[in-house]
């Protein structure tokens, strides 16, 4: 296996100094932790919201491309995911 | 005529619900005044304040004050406060944080417990010394890590403590922490009268931020320090709560919506009050919430200063505690006219202790020292 495929069969979620939540002002996902908030874009924020550390990121993907009827997104995916893990906002 | 800037949310709500508190810090930023305040708002009043503010888009909630565990219907505020989705965060000195207490609020759904260490009583090194205050704070970290939230500490830094800066951390890393704000002392209230007591010299702040630096490679990921630098040693001002009226609204104990702690003492302004209009009308229209948005109130250096989207020209309470005019620059600035005014107080700092022909003594914060202190204003 390589780290591609590592990364495809892990089961991200948030973590858990972080709270994800849709805010209906600002119209979009946050990330909550202690005073400070991380505002998601919108391609951020549809990841965020379905990761729940049971669902592999290759299934991830695939329903992501499926809601939004479109194709080609795991270098996307993969490359935000990287950054987020970087943050300290998901566990993997 | 200036129009009106478009404004975002107030995201991030501070609730002061009291200024009643059991210390007398010589730094505090309450104002001086505060026994002058009105009365405090009812749980029912704050109740609405939180609704309003949240449906107007905050999203952060702080509790603070003087002590908020000083209100014992703190659980109830934040029980509503979590009902309506805010991340909650406490911000105490650990002072009434009983085992019982603590249950209650993380119950009531509290997120987030900020513990402030080394502030003082009358006895300046009481903490050092390991008395009964370094228990109290052991406690109040204890219950924090047992109730599974997140170890936060922050410790105002000045001139009687920052040369024990080694010790603050290693007492941080004791007590369990995973985040450390030093946040050296800003100017204000309380601090503002015991200025020359509190300012560090640079000789201080440099040997602070070294020693810092030396035990963020030791500890690592273990424990984040946050180093706060005082602005009066910068050249450019900071942007003071990213900017009047842009992210924050305050709302003080008897009721007073502010853009931060301190703007009461801008007293050209009348500022609302949530008794009488609602988050939406003070956010958006009050008179006293756009006065500084924008750049249209702008004088020179700032209003044809290129850099004036950096830092919006500095704090507007600074410039009228040191220039008299809220609309001048923040005199930390190295473009403003009283430039000097701010380079006398960093001089004086430079003076050793035993060399100061006339000392001042530190103002303690109490209501006796309020009461003397708003007469003469």
């Amino acid at each position: 296996m390589n780290d591609v495929d590592d990364i495809l069969n892990s089961t991200p979620s948030v973590a858990s100094m972080f709270r994800l939540q849709w805010e209906e002002v600002q119209q979009c996902w946050v990330l909550l932790y202690p005073e400070g908030m991380v505002k998601l874009n919108g391609s951020a924020g549809e990841i965020m919201r379905r990761l729940n550390g049971e669902k592999t990121v290759h299934t991830l993907i695939a329903d992501l491309e499926a809601d939004f009827g479109t194709t080609g997104l795991q270098a996307d995916v993969l490359a935000f995911l990287e950054i987020a893990g970087q943050q300290g906002w998901v566990n993997t | 005529m200036p129009t009106t800037p478009t404004v975002g949310p107030p995201l991030w709500l501070l609730a002061e619900i009291t200024y009643s508190c059991p210390l007398h810090c010589v730094f505090c930023y309450n104002p001086i005044d505060y026994t002058q305040s009105g009365a405090e708002l009812s749980t029912e009043e704050w109740f609405k304040v939180l609704r309003d503010a949240r449906a107007a888009g905050s999203v952060q909630c702080g509790f603070s004050g003087g002590e908020p565990l000083v209100r014992e219907d703190l659980e109830l505020l934040v029980a509503e406060a979590h009902r309506l989705g805010f991340y909650t965060n406490l911000l105490t000195s650990g002072i009434g944080f009983t085992p019982e207490r603590a249950k209650a609020l993380k119950e009531a759904g509290l997120d987030h417990v900020q513990l402030s260490f080394q502030d003082s009583t009358r006895e300046l090194n009481d903490f050092l010394s390991h008395t009964k205050t370094f228990a109290l704070k052991q406690r109040a970290a204890e219950l924090i890590q047992s109730n599974g939230w997140p170890m936060v500490l922050n410790c105002v830094i000045h001139r009687l403590n920052i040369d024990y800066i080694d010790k603050i951390i290693e007492l941080a890393v004791d007590l369990g922490a995973e985040y450390l704000e030093l946040a050296n002392s800003q100017y204000y209230s309380w601090a503002q009268l015991n200025r020359d007591g509190l300012m560090p010299s640079k000789e201080q702040l440099e040997r602070a931020e070294r020693v810092t630096n030396e035990y963020r490679a030791k500890l690592g990921d273990k424990l984040k320090i946050f180093f706060v630098v005082p602005d009066y040693y910068e050249t450019r001002p900071k942007k003071c709560m990213n900017g009047w009226g842009n992210i924050f609204l305050t709302i003080t104990p008897d009721g007073s919506a502010l853009p931060c702690h301190t703007a009461k003492l801008i007293k050209h302004l009348e500022f609302p009050n949530v008794k009488t209009s609602s988050v939406k009308e003070i956010w958006y229209e009050s008179h006293a919430f756009n006065h500084y948005r924008g750049d249209a109130w702008m004088k020179e250096p700032c209003v044809s200063c290129p850099e004036k989207e950096k830092d919006l020209g500095g704090c507007r309470c600074q410039a009228l505690m040191l220039t008299g005019d809220a609309a001048n620059a923040d005199p930390v600035c190295d473009k403003s006219a009283h430039h000097h005014l701010v380079q006398e107080a960093v001089a004086f700092a430079q003076v050793p202790d035993a060399q100061r022909v006339k000392v001042q003594p530190l103002v303690f914060r109490d209501p006796i020292n309020s009461r003397k202190l708003s007469a003469k204003v």
